[in-house]
């Protein structure tokens, strides 16, 4: 319950910090409107083609933008050493480590929710009948893309060059969940139905790489 | 160790790649001190008292308290810090960073006590402004109230009177008695000899990371502290 209870105080209060600066989530949502924009020029939005390969293109703005609210998760706890407050006080590393992919994965969501209208408008790709299918996979997607994320954020939080390193840290990473992620929204935006391999892939990713993170997270932030 | 010792320093080295910060450090403070922790910069003051706060780990020996793990949740309950940074939230307001700690610390019922703080650092009519706001002194001032505000058993300050105006230095003065007065351990790492000798019970002597003198604090070490001082810190060479 404690455990709980400290995990969701740290999204809790980096919701608010977030919501009072908008630092990351105006920098995320214009770095995704722009690329959805730019793609739009450069391929027939009508096209069969385009409609093949629309979940790889969502799911790329997504993991892009995403990584822009990655780098800011532990970097913003860098400002007046806070980080050492968290560190120093009675909450473990997992709680400390379950707050903040919950906020990031929140954040995250926010922004999709948001860009998803704009791709179907610019794309002409019909999403509103597919949503209810579609949510679970932008969770869980979005969730496994933020648990890697948020675990490369605290190892490189302290490096210089940490918006460079993070994005060659966590892709690679990560292509199993994208993957997955990826081919069931294409399933679901050209209506076939959904294929459980994927689904399944995209749940062990996320169990396994949790509790990987849940339990590594101690040993990454006080070595 | 005696049925009064607090916390235990054993053979602890700590290295940053090859430099050794802190060389074989061997210390025991009792329950109700107050100790001064003396040494020139880089002797290795910061370090010590980051692994005391379960910031870092030593590479080699052990700390507990009372025969405890240090990093576990219980002990670090037990620990209020004033480091470097101030460990504040600029857009959070003086009330929500306060009640976050509070959370943090699972303390039940906080909001009297945060009005107590706030009071007491004369914060309470700013309680409700986002603390980038607020001048130096009145964030070094939510500091000391978020350092203090679990009511911690040891308190371990770095360098806590560097850069704080006389409001905040007499606060923090007044605030260190008072512990002191409660039996609570209280560990000041700082330059500034006569303001920790004023209010310490025991010294000790940081010296490129060896522990170059350890005792009480006496009128003859008061009545000429810059003495002491460079005889212990010139031991080396």
């Amino acid at each position: 319950m404690g455990f709980l209870r400290s995990a969701l105080a740290i999204t809790v209060k980096d919701l608010r910090v977030e919501l009072r600066s908008k630092e990351v989530i105006n920098a995320a949502l214009s770095f995704a409107l722009v690329i959805l924009l730019l793609f739009s020029f450069t391929f027939d939005p009508t096209g069969e083609e385009t409609r093949a390969m629309s979940g790889g293109l969502l799911w790329l703005v997504f993991s892009f933008a995403g990584v822009l609210v990655l780098n800011r998760s532990f970097a913003r706890e860098t400002v007046n050493d806070c980080l050492d407050g968290l560190i120093a006080s009675p909450v473990s590393g997992a709680a400390l480590f379950l707050g903040k992919v919950l906020v990031n994965t929140l954040l995250l969501l926010l922004l999709e929710l948001v860009c998803l209208p704009v791709f179907g408008v610019f794309y002409n790709v019909p999403w509103l009948g597919i949503f209810g299918q579609l949510l679970p996979v932008l969770v869980l997607g979005t969730w496994g893309l933020t648990v890697i994320g948020t675990v490369f954020s605290a190892l490189t939080v302290n490096v210089n060059l940490r918006e460079l390193m993070l994005p060659l840290l966590v892709f690679p990473i990560t292509v199993p969940a994208l993957m997955a992620s990826v081919q069931l929204t294409t399933l679901l935006f050209n209506g076939q139905p959904v294929e459980m391999l994927w689904f399944r892939v995209l749940v062990g990713f996320d169990l396994i790489f949790t509790l990987l993170g849940l339990a590594l997270v101690e040993l990454v932030l006080v070595g | 160790m005696s049925a009064q010792t607090l916390i235990t320093v054993r053979g602890v080295w700590k290295f940053f790649g090859d430099f050794a910060a802190l060389r074989d450090i061997d210390l025991e403070v009792d329950r109700g001190a107050t100790l001064a922790l003396l040494g020139r910069n880089g002797a290795g003051k910061t370090t010590l008292l980051r692994m005391l706060a379960a910031l870092s780990k030593p590479s080699r020996g052990s700390i507990t308290l009372e025969g405890g793990e240090l990093r576990s949740e219980a002990q670090r309950r037990r620990i209020g810090v004033i480091g470097h940074g101030i460990w504040i939230y600029d857009d959070l307001t003086a009330a929500e960073n306060l009640e976050f700690f509070a959370s943090l610390y699972a303390i039940p019922d906080p909001q009297p006590r945060i009005d107590q703080w706030l009071e007491a650092t004369g914060l309470a009519r700013v309680r409700n402004s986002r603390t980038r706001e607020f001048s130096r002194g009145m964030r070094q001032r939510l500091a000391i109230a978020r350092a203090f505000f679990h009511e911690p058993e040891i308190l371990l300050l770095d360098e806590p009177f560097t850069a704080l105006d006389d409001r905040a230095a007499a606060l923090l003065a007044g605030l260190i008695e008072k512990a002191h007065g409660e039996e609570r351990t209280v560990l000041i790492s700082t330059h500034q000899l006569r303001e920790a000798l004023a209010l310490a019970t025991d010294v000790a002597v940081l010296d490129r990371g060896r522990l170059a003198f350890r005792g009480p604090n006496t009128a003859e070490l008061r009545a000429a502290p810059e003495d002491f001082y460079r005889r212990h810190t010139e031991i080396n060479g």
